[in-house]
């Protein structure tokens, strides 16, 4: 183990010395937290971009956590999926923060060092080489969730909340029994080893093995909202406050990369002893839920379900997608990940901006009003001069139509360019499957339904509303907004680098055995 | 013998945890949690195998013969998950309590069903 291998460790203990220290920071001395907050997420995503950099220099970095060998300690495996994971969940944390100084940290206790816990347990998810400590992530990320869902406080979100930790709390609990079941069926939690011991495992205990993950995986597509495991997850993201549910659209994240890693790791390939073992569940609950949230899109009445659902539409996507043993679908698929990722947390922030002074209800009424066609106002003879947007709305709106084009998946934005690559990964494959087609039809309906549900909300919001008040948003609330929408148009524009980062990555993953030997070989 | 007094405990906390689960009121949801935690826990711990009179501990100097020894690490496993089960049951209890303050009722979705 080099010095170098030590910088995997960083992503996960900056955030926790970080929170820790915000925690012994005054509630009153705001300033203060935010400072050290703001300084240790910038040097979270620098950190972050150096382990990109060096894991695309020089291949997978491990950590034995203690300097215990593995697979009986603790290994800590940065690749290049896990690092741009990293960099993907900080770069969001950075936004959520920088958000939040405006008015979110004031308006509960702990708001700072719920998101550094928060973003401690992503990157140690995302980092970690062990089911178990994945599991003790998975806790550390979702105990600051529901602090972060709660935030902010209020009947809605506590009842959402409620909800929201019943049934994240049983989840953990069918993954630590999916854990302890892999254990008692293969000895070993280490997922390099296990994917070893898997292979290895007699005939008779194929069941032991196969329930285990089957029970792992309705743990982890809980968290990533497969349909019907996710009924829970519109209300939770849509009544938590803007930042946290722009840090919640990299948590279903988290799911799917799980999914991804481990179902690769023991079930991929046609030589293995139970090859492709549940990816036509995975596939076609992928696609009910794209179906799912389809309709969910164009049925919410209020922005933040809308986004809620677009997140779920991403997350069906991603799934439908990923066990389709091609690299190159994969590698359109993460290109897509990060894509969605971004444009959704966009959205959840933008969305606030420019609910905010707006009676609640008001989204209803308006539909009611549509419905009945009862266009009460009637025009006067000021209207034909037209209504003059402030600069602020056409700021939101402008922000909200580029969220559209990244969310529906139309030129010129990345959402274009992740969509397209999808498509065409996905009918490369000589014959096309019918699951292909199917996927095809999902994806360009949904791409359909997201513009009429976001247009609608966006002519009903920005447009037909002229007497309702500005919004006071401040320039430090625009930023991260327009940050996030600028890396999505720098993805867009730099999509060769970034495509050949998330290609080479999927290849890895197609190739477990570099992984499985990077882990397990003692250095 | 062991074997089915210990499957029928993981059993019947198991079903008795997830009926509870599945009951309308907040309190009620939050036993069939911690009911299913403890089931879960055992669990674990069997994963181990069951051994009788071993203990998981070698002593120093030597090496010792593995057959004669329990299975520790599902033991550290148990422990890990009893504190983090701890952790997350003090923290819904919290928000019970909120939610029976804010919304005036102990039912799981804030409102008593129309009668």
């Amino acid at each position: 183990m080099t010095i170098a291998d030590q910088l995997v460790v960083v992503p996960i203990v900056l955030p926790l010395v970080a929170g820790a220290a915000t925690l012994l920071i005054d509630e009153r001395r705001l300033a203060a937290k935010a400072a050290v907050s703001i300084v240790s997420t910038l040097a979270l995503v620098a950190a972050a971009i150096a382990l990109v950099a060096l894991v695309d220099a020089s291949g997978t970095r491990v950590c034995h956590v203690g300097d215990w060998p593995a697979p009986f300690g603790i290994a800590l495996v940065a690749d290049r999926l896990s690092a741009a994971m990293v960099l993907l969940g900080s770069t969001l944390g950075l936004a959520c923060l920088v958000f939040g100084l405006a008015r979110w940290q004031r308006e509960g206790p702990r708001f700072h060092a719920l998101v550094h816990f928060l973003l401690m347990g992503v990157n140690g998810a995302l980092l970690t080489g062990d089911l178990f400590n994945l599991f003790v992530f998975f806790e550390v990320l979702l105990a600051a969730s529901y602090g972060l869902a709660l935030h902010g406080s209020g009947t809605l979100r506590v009842r959402a909340g409620l909800h929201y930790i019943v049934v994240n709390l049983a989840a953990s609990l069918l993954f630590l029994i999916g854990a302890s079941l892999m254990y008692g069926a293969t000895g070993t939690l280490n997922l390099a080893d296990l994917a070893v011991r898997v292979a290895a495992v007699p005939a008779g205990d194929r069941w032991l093995v196969e329930s285990a993950a089957a029970i792992l995986g309705v743990a982890f597509l809980t968290k990533a909202g497969m349909w019907p495991l996710c009924f829970w997850l519109p209300g939770a993201y849509a009544s938590a406050s803007a930042p946290a549910g722009a840090l919640f659209a990299i948590l279903t994240k988290v799911g799917v990369y799980v999914v991804l890693r481990i179902w690769l790791l023991l079930f991929a390939g046609s030589s293995g002893p139970s090859p492709g073992f549940g990816s036509t569940w995975i596939t076609f609950g992928g696609m009910a839920t794209i179906a799912f949230a389809t309709l969910g899109v164009v049925a919410s009445q209020n922005l933040a379900r809308l986004a809620s659902y677009s997140v779920l539409v991403s997350s069906g996507t991603l799934l439908a997608v990923i066990t389709a043993q091609s690299a190159a679908v994969t590698s359109a698929a993460l290109y897509y990940l990060v894509a969605s990722t971004l444009a959704g947390a966009a959205l959840f922030l933008l969305i606030e901006l420019a609910d905010r002074g707006r009676a609640a209800g008001a989204d209803v009424l308006a539909v009611t009003a549509e419905a009945f066609a009862a266009d009460a106002a009637p025009l006067d003879e000021n209207d034909e001069a037209g209504v003059a947007i402030p600069a602020t709305m056409a700021l939101l709106g402008s922000s909200f139509v580029g969220c559209t084009l990244m969310l529906a998946g139309l030129p010129p934005l990345a959402g274009f360019v992740a969509k397209f690559a999808l498509l065409d990964a996905l009918l490369r494959t000589t014959p096309i499957p019918g699951a292909a087609w199917a996927m095809l039809v999902l994806l360009l309906v949904s791409g359909l339904a997201v513009i009429v549900g976001m247009g609608r909300a966006g002519v009903r919001r920005f447009w037909a509303s002229p007497d309702v008040a500005v919004p006071r948003v401040r320039v430090i609330e625009m930023v991260p907004v327009a940050f996030l929408l600028a890396l999505c148009a720098a993805m867009t524009i730099e999509a060769a680098p970034v495509l050949r980062y998330l290609g080479d990555a999927a290849a890895g993953l197609h190739a477990p055995r570099n992984y499985i030997d990077d882990v397990l070989s003692p250095r | 013998m062991n074997e089915v007094v210990i499957a029928a405990a993981i059993g019947v906390l198991t079903s008795s945890g997830v009926w509870l689960l599945l009951r309308p009121r907040t309190f009620q949801v939050a036993i069939g949690l911690s009911l299913l935690s403890y089931a879960v826990n055992l669990f674990i711990f069997c994963m181990g195998r069951l051994r009788i009179g071993v203990a998981p501990i070698v002593a120093p100097g030597g090496a010792a013969d593995p057959a004669a020894f329990a299975d520790p690490l599902p033991q550290a496993l148990v422990l890990t998950a009893i504190v983090i089960g701890f952790a997350t049951t003090a923290l819904l209890l919290v928000v019970l309590l909120a939610a029976r303050g804010l919304t005036g009722t102990d039912h799981v979705d804030g409102q008593e069903p129309p009668a």
